[in-house]
């Protein structure tokens, strides 16, 4: 009994886990390559969830909605750095916030208009939508499972672009020393907005898998959007592998404290204060991590540079 | 020659004092009593802005999470409105109170020391880092302030009355009003002085290069603290404010979201110049308010703007209405 | 100058957004709804019930015209205390409705209060309201919140049901309904779990759940909450494995169709279902089909009732809307046709109705609705009408 609970909670907190690295793997490299603060990086996770929702209706298939939105959203991510995004290379990063609050409000009322206030309800495929048996007594809903397997897949896929291929060598050469990659001839505007479609591609697909298990909502991009840039600073900004070992450190950290504290707490206090006392001390344990990693280790995990 | 943009920056200060004085009554004769309701809200929120350019524009330090300070000040406010409602002491035997006078240096007190204890470990470390533990510190009292259910919780706290300050009537809406233009314009005397005075300066130099000003044997930390609890405490005033005129005190005023749109409110006005961010609150609440009647898409249009001043305008506000010429 | 100029042009917009107040012969109604976000199912359904009574009525209440002043309260209790406000002292309506969440009435209702506004609510309708705090001010044209949830524990009981598990979201009205549900079930509660409001993912609470083993499980969980609960529920393979239960609010025409056949069988609790058999139900729920191309939930027949309430006491005073004692007593009256049947008002200001057990179903045409089974409840009133010193 214990072990199946602790078990699924800990699959829970794998899939939280992964959902945040796609996420922070994006955001990490534009914040690491580009030196940007790009608050609108949740405004592509939702333009994913909604992007999936819609062309699957459409198409009468969740997978196919999924893999055509991801392109899409990377294609209007790089729309946006071409317009916007490029402007703020040289500025300080008051402008950038500045500029990307901006965005923020722009795409959620543009989704408002489109979609409308209501939230859309995403489901999984038919196909993934039963249980898995892991182990004798243990039960898993096979979606969530898959979007774990997805997320490692990815995880993989990056690992070995970032290390084995030409773009991933110049990405690490931007990360590390922009200046100098210019100036021996890489094509810097290009890069960055190969990066920023990279990155905005990978949060559509988590908007796309998270969707169907929250739900699709104007707004929905700025509460993973903090715990995001929290992963990329424990992390360390630049650094894709800090990004997974961040991400799931996060997932686990939060979806245990949610648990435990609450079955902690009922002893003492009457069950809704245990609850929601519970849930606002969880709630805070994710940054008291943070706190406690940049007091360790000042850069993060894999930091390399300011 | 120094005298001309000295004159006319003094010019545009007594224009803009002026505007604020007639605000009510203009506001009474068109028929829109209500606004003047809002018209105080802006200024607390101007004087919030206020007490961040303090910490960003003079000393370059990048706070995300100033708005918790705002929300300590409105608890405090709204705690002791609590407790005189529900008639129940405080620990230590206190009793509940609405005496101005009390609580608001108190909501002060709370948040200098907030401040003191948030500034003295985020001030260890800078640039992006810095803004990310100020944030963390914000969404921590965020969230604990949620898990205070004897206040309500999420759901925040009813004020049923505003404070009592010798016996004013401040829940009439007009002498509200021009409490909280003098209180602001007493606050931005002081910190206008205060940027001119040595503190000012060294603190100005620190923003500018913190290793001259400790290779010149500034204790550069120190000042860099004062300046954050001196910061706090002001915008600590601000949420007490800010609790009698909403007469509601509730976690929300703790979110990031806050206290982006106070940076934003900081950069949009002009950082540095202390009065630039005043007018940047006015004209993001007015122009909020404003597009919210014309159309209820107005953030589709407010968006772009931003993007749009972001990209453009280098002094902000301040810097557009002062013309070309002129320090800031 | 570039300040006057800014000036002007900002004087200008405020200009421009001029509000008159209401001229004589009609009548401003405040609907402060939630139009977004999870819980926005409810909220629209109130709204467009309440337009669709209007229409009916020929666009006017009581004989007066009828302005109705839409505003969304985001579910968030500092944007529901603003616009509060702001219908009263700008708008300065007559009567205000809508609100759907129990922890935003609280914290707006002391501001209708002392304005001496009326508030006929068609949803929202804690116990502090029915009790300590009770108000001539308030009117509630729906049910007192634990209602439905005492008729799910008085029949959860009476099938002997012994180990259940309970859920609800961590505010007024959640805490509300667990305690009404406890009020008849004498059984052992396996675990009862608050969960954050508008929480979406519950894979956790579903794990702990399945490890606490119960015979029975109750949830209250309005709006997204529900539809992502009970889909969640299948998901992890709960389903059939232990029974589910609910009050009406979890399995309300609002959200049956995002559930889909997930929520098919299960069994609820209200005072209103599309199949009640009286003239002026069916007449409603043809129009509001017709109307919206979807069939209403409770808390449509809830405002539906609201307006005609409304109608009822503002054509007994004779349209004189100043004077708030008469009004007061026509409201308390109600006077009014219910889609429900029968209605009347305890002297907290609460009603007085019958509850009965639903059941949700698929029909012939492919629609999710529920239908009558059962009664539990008749002529019920609420637990804290004592407490009120009206």
């Amino acid at each position: 009994m214990i072990a199946q609970l602790f078990i699924e909670q800990g699959l829970n907190g794998l899939q939280l886990g992964i959902t945040l690295f796609l996420m922070a793997a994006g955001l990490t490299l534009v914040f690491g390559i580009m030196d940007v603060i790009h608050l609108s990086h949740g405004s592509f996770y939702m333009l994913g969830a909604y992007l999936t929702a819609t062309l699957g209706a459409r198409f009468d298939s969740y997978l196919l909605g999924l893999a055509l939105a991801i392109p899409l959203v990377a294609l209007i991510g790089m729309v946006v750095e071409w317009i916007a995004i490029r402007r703020l290379y040289e500025r300080d990063h008051l402008d950038q916030v500045l500029a990307t609050f901006g965005l923020i409000m722009f795409f959620n009322e543009a989704v408002r208009m489109i979609w409308g206030a209501q939230p859309i309800f995403l489901s999984p495929p038919a196909s993934l939508a039963g249980t898995v048996e892991l182990l004798p007594g243990i039960f898993y809903p096979q979606f969530r499972l898959a979007i774990l397997g997805t997320g490692l897949a990815v995880a993989a896929l990056l690992g070995l672009m970032i290390r084995r291929t030409r773009l991933g060598m110049r990405l690490r050469a931007g990360a590390s020393d922009r200046a100098m990659a210019g100036a021996l001839g890489v094509n810097i505007d290009g890069l960055f907005t190969i990066v920023f479609g990279l990155g905005t591609g990978l949060a559509a697909l988590a908007g796309g898998m998270a969707g169907t298990v929250l739900s699709v909502q104007v707004g929905m991009g700025e509460s993973i959007l903090i715990l995001t840039f929290v992963v990329v600073v424990i992390g360390g900004i630049g650094s894709i592998k800090g990004a997974l070992v961040g991400a799931i450190l996060v997932g686990l950290v939060d979806t245990l404290a949610r648990t435990m504290l609450p079955v902690a707490l009922r002893s003492t206090l009457p069950a809704s204060q245990a609850d929601s006392v519970a849930a606002s001390l969880s709630s805070t344990s994710v940054y008291v991590l943070m706190i406690l990693v940049l007091a360790w280790r000042p850069k993060g995990l894999y930091g390399a540079r300011t | 020659m120094a005298h001309a943009p000295d004159f006319r920056r003094r010019l545009a200060l007594v224009l803009l004092l002026i505007l604020a004085l007639a605000v009510p009554p203009v506001l009474s004769a068109l028929g829109q009593g209500f606004y003047v309701g809002f018209a105080a809200r802006v200024l607390i929120m101007a004087l919030a802005a206020l007490s961040l350019d303090l910490v960003m524009g003079l000393g370059g330090m990048v706070s995300f999470g100033h708005a918790a300070f705002l929300g300590l000040g409105a608890y405090v406010v709204g705690i002791g409105s609590w407790h005189v409602f529900d008639g129940s002491p405080l620990p230590f035997g206190l009793a509940g109170s609405e005496n101005a006078l009390i609580v608001w240096p108190l909501a002060m007190l709370v948040s200098g020391l907030a401040a003191l204890g948030i500034g003295a470990i985020s001030l260890r470390t800078t640039g992006v880092h810095f803004i990310m533990i100020t944030l963390a510190f914000a969404q921590m009292l965020f969230f604990l302030a949620g898990g205070l259910k004897t206040y309500g919780g999420d759901d925040g706290i009813t004020l049923y009355s505003r404070s009592e300050l010798a016996g004013l009537k401040l829940s009439d809406p007009t002498t509200f009003y021009y409490l909280c233009l003098g209180l602001l314009v007493t606050v931005l005397a002081l910190l206008l002085r205060l940027s001119s005075s040595r503190f000012g300066m060294v603190l100005k130099g620190v923003r500018d290069n913190e290793r001259r000003m400790r290779a010149l044997g500034f204790p550069t930390y120190r000042y860099k603290l004062a300046a954050f609890v001196l910061s706090g405490m002001i915008c600590g005033l601000a949420g007490a404010l800010l609790a009698n005129a909403s007469e509601f005190a509730s976690p929300a005023l703790m979110s990031w979201q806050r206290s982006g749109e106070l940076l934003v409110m900081v950069v949009l006005g002009g950082m540095g110049s202390l009065v630039g961010p005043v007018l940047g609150a006015v004209a993001l609440m007015v122009l909020e308010e404003s597009l919210a009647e014309l159309t209820q898409h107005w953030q589709v249009i407010l968006g772009p703007l931003l993007v749009l001043l972001a990209l453009s305008a280098r002094r902000g506000l301040w810097g557009w209405i002062k013309g070309r010429d002129g320090a800031p | 100058m570039r300040i006057v100029s800014s000036t002007l042009i900002l004087a200008g917009f405020l200009a421009a957004s001029t509000h008159a107040w209401a001229a004589p012969g009609e009548v401003k109604i405040g609907m402060l709804t939630t139009l977004s976000g999870p819980g926005s199912s409810l909220g629209i359904d109130v709204r467009d019930a309440f337009n669709l009574a209007v229409k009916n009525l020929g666009g006017s209440l009581g004989g007066l015209k009828a302005t109705i002043i839409e505003v969304d309260d985001q579910q968030k209790p500092d944007v529901a205390k603003d616009a509060a406000t702001r219908l009263i002292e700008k708008d300065k309506v007559d009567f205000a409705t809508g609100i759907i969440f129990s922890n935003l009435m609280l914290a707006t209702m002391p501001s209708f209060d002392r304005a001496q506004t009326y508030y006929i609510s068609a949803n929202a309708s804690p116990s502090q309201l029915a009790g300590k705090q009770c108000t001539p001010y308030f009117f509630s044209a729906a049910y007192q919140n634990d209602n439905q949830h005492e008729a799910m524990g008085h029949y959860v009981q009476a099938k002997g049901f012994k180990n259940v598990y309970l859920m609800a979201p961590n505010y007024p009205a959640g805490k509300d309904g667990l305690n009404g549900f406890k009020r008849y079930y004498a059984g052992n509660v396996a675990g009862e779990v608050y969960t954050t409001v508008n929480q979406l993912d519950y894979a956790a609470e579903l794990a702990s759940l399945r490890a606490a083993n119960p015979d029975a499980v109750y949830v209250f969980y309005p709006g997204g909450m529900g539809v992502n609960f009970v889909k969640q529920w299948e998901q992890a393979g709960l389903k059939g494995k232990i029974p589910l239960f609910g009050p009406g609010f979890t399995f309300s025409e609002d959200t049956l169709a995002a559930m889909g056949d997930a929520a098919v069988g299960t069994l609820n609790t209200a005072q209103w279902s599309p199949d009640l058999d009286n003239p002026q139900n069916k007449k409603f729920v043809a129009d509001f089909e017709a109307a919206f191309g979807r069939l209403p939930s409770v808390y449509a027949s809830q405002a539906y009732d609201a307006a005609m309430l409304i109608d009822s006491a503002i054509r007994k005073t004779g349209g004189k809307l100043d004077d708030k004692a008469a009004l007061g007593k026509a409201l308390m009256a109600a006077d009014f046709k219910s889609v429900r049947g029968n209605f009347k008002f305890n002297k907290n200001h609460f009603p007085i109705q019958d509850f009965f057990l639903r059941e949700v179903v698929k029909d012939s045409k492919g629609r999710y609705l529920n239908k009558k089974i059962a009664p539990i409840f008749q002529d019920r009133g609420d637990a804290y009408v004592g407490e009120c010193s009206m």
